[in-house]
């Protein structure tokens, strides 16, 4: 034991080992009510790390060429042992990875995680939402059948409607005229490069999170609250250290999802053409455009949105920029909220139910983007997207309104 | 370490001058980053004319001819086709092809071609880059009864006539492109280079 400890002592010296663990485990005080849905953030890092996992040994058997690409895929599938789990692992994992951080962020959205002083800690997340987004667009390329084929020549072409750059922009993204070879092993590249910044990024997340201390369902300050527990006289009442409390109630957590997650992977990992859509079994033909094109289903709200808006002067820009404002509008949102209380608990019916129907807006437009345009379908787009847009923007307008109810001094039970 | 004797001043004009010599190297080493993404030789090379025989076309057929790795329409149009163009204009955003960009100046005629039988378009559409179906059929249902024959883009619901001419009131925002062709024989052409605006 005292081998052990003297062997503490010498790290320590030279490195903060101790220091770190009690700063960000044993002696990080997070607030005793968290709920069900402080389970996304801890998750949404287990699939990061499966993602890395999984994807690192996919690129020991896959190429990124356009010849070989879709070949290798099946070759993984069928031919390399296990290769078909460690495969359905990455692909279920990409699609649970967006539904964690959507729960995480409507978390968020209920609890005012995003209020003063967690502002930075916000905008930090919706960073790491965008680097997911890129990230798992450029994989989505990279099996190289039909799907993957026409979405990034869809995507790609986003640039290409920027007025006066575009085109070149278009043909600088994929080093061709089309999406080709060299847009393949490109996007190949950075399909590796990008979970890296994002493991980055996850990092400085935490710690702006353990700057300011975590929100809890209450929205109840407790670092402004009495102090002294059990463990530590200085340190917030209503806190409880991180480790073991809130570690072990994310490992049930962790067991709950996995036995989800072993679901998929095992019983619907095409979770009927919604994870992996049914084109892309196809390889890749740039002659022929599927009959219908849709993005993977975390994409389609946004792609609802661009497909609503109309081309305006000849460009299909006014789309892109909607698009690109639906996500980037989610920055301003510590900003938009002005009523005196954070948590929804607290909040009037008048939130509440602009909240729940915001919630409603954001499938209907993910189901729309799934759909191939229709008259009756483009007029829902086009209300969503007006919904979507007057969520955010009326903000500062209905949260003032809004009939609040006190809030209690400490968090409740 | 005591500032007597320090000349601020200059020892400011020095970091700033180390700091733009600094930021002029870090310029120069980010271009050949950013000039990498550019299409290499061999892409460029790629973008070479291609010949395409076309006396086998029947009357209402298309065959694609690949250039520049995009999907090029060879459309044998029927004499009921090159007379339902003009039909068409009222409901079209540029019936006349006055957007310069989108084709030869000797494709801007009424059936945006060199000879009126056959259109040559660049096959994608000039929304968001995917290609359009072929529809020939008059009337079908899922286009209605006002429908010609024409190309029907499946991503998001464009529509453009035989002539490659887009329909207004959809995402598409242009007229299909015309590559620049000619006629080596009465039935083969040249897809890319048409002998200096032929």
């Amino acid at each position: 034991m005292s081998m052990m400890k003297s062997a503490v002592e010498w790290i320590d010296t030279r490195y903060p080992m101790t220091k770190v663990w009690n700063e960000h485990l044993a002696q990080y005080y997070a607030p005793k009510n968290f709920n069900f849905w402080y389970l996304m953030g801890s998750l949404a890092m287990l699939v990061l790390v499966i993602q890395v996992l999984t994807g690192v040994w996919l690129a020991m058997s896959y190429k990124p060429d356009s010849e070989l690409a879709f070949g290798s895929v099946e070759y993984i599938m069928r031919d390399v042992d296990w290769g078909w789990l460690i495969r359905y692992m990455h692909s279920t994992g990409a699609s649970a990875f967006f539904v964690l951080i959507y729960l995480h962020m409507f978390r968020g959205l209920m609890y005012g995680s995003y209020r003063k002083p967690r502002e930075l800690l916000w905008i930090i997340g919706v960073i790491i939402y965008l680097a997911m987004m890129a990230t798992a667009f450029f994989g989505y390329l990279l099996p190289w059948g039909q799907m993957s084929f026409w979405g990034a020549q869809v995507i790609v072409n986003l640039f290409s409607a920027v007025p006066v750059i575009g085109p070149d922009l278009g043909v600088w993204v994929r080093g061709d005229y089309v999406i080709s070879d060299a847009t393949l092993n490109r996007f190949f590249a950075l399909h590796f490069l990008l979970p890296f910044v994002l493991a980055a990024l996850v990092f400085i997340h935490i710690i702006a999170l353990h700057k300011v201390g975590s929100n809890n369902p209450d929205g109840v300050e407790i670092k402004k609250g009495p102090k002294g527990n059990r463990w530590s006289d200085s340190a917030p009442a209503d806190g409880i250290p991180f480790h073991p409390y809130y570690s072990v109630k994310d490992i049930v957590g962790v067991a709950g999802f996995l036995f989800l997650f072993a679901a998929a992977v095992f019983f619907a990992p095409e979770m009927g053409g919604y994870f992996i859509e049914h084109p892309n079994f196809e390889p890749a033909n740039p002659l022929k455009t599927p009959p219908h094109i849709a993005p993977v289903w975390y994409f389609t709200p946004f792609y609802a949105i661009l497909r609503a808006v109309p081309s305006i002067a000849g460009s299909a820009f006014p789309g892109v920029v909607a698009m690109f404002a639906s996500i980037l509008v989610m920055f301003f949102l510590p900003w938009l909220d002005r009523s005196p209380v954070k948590s929804i608990r607290y909040k009037g019916l008048l939130y509440k139910v602009l909240l729940f129907l915001f919630v409603i807006d954001f499938i209907v437009l993910g189901y729309l983007g799934t759909q191939a345009t229709t008259d009756l379908y483009k007029l829902m787009a086009q209300i969503g997207t007006i919904y979507y847009f007057a969520f955010f923007l009326l903000m500062p307008i209905y949260s003032k309104m809004d009939k609040t109810k006190p809030v209690p001094e400490r968090v409740t039970e | 370490m005591s500032a007597d004797g320090v000349d601020l001043k200059k020892r400011r004009s020095l970091t700033l001058a180390t700091s733009a010599v600094g930021a002029v190297g870090a310029g120069f080493v980010i271009y050949p980053f950013l000039a990498a993404w550019a299409p290499s030789e061999k892409a460029k090379a790629a973008g070479a004319p291609v010949e395409a025989d076309i006396g086998k076309l029947e009357p209402g057929q298309l065959m694609r001819v690949k250039w520049r790795g995009k999907p090029v329409w060879v459309v044998h149009r029927t004499e009921q086709n090159l007379q339902d163009l003009p039909t068409l204009d009222g409901v079209l955003l540029d019936p006349a092809s006055d957007d310069a960009g989108q084709q030869p100046d000797y494709c801007k005629n009424a059936t945006r071609s060199v000879k009126g039988k056959y259109l040559i378009a660049v096959g994608i559409c000039t929304h968001l880059g995917c290609s359009p179906t072929y529809r020939p059929e008059v009337a079908p249902e899922d286009l209605g009864a006002e429908w010609k024959g024409g190309f029907f883009c499946p991503c998001h619901g464009s529509r453009f006539d035989l002539a490659g001419r887009v329909y207004a009131g959809v995402p598409a925002p242009k007229n299909l492109e015309i590559p620049p062709y000619q006629y080596l024989s009465e039935t083969k052409i040249l897809v890319g280079a048409d002998g200096g605006a032929a």
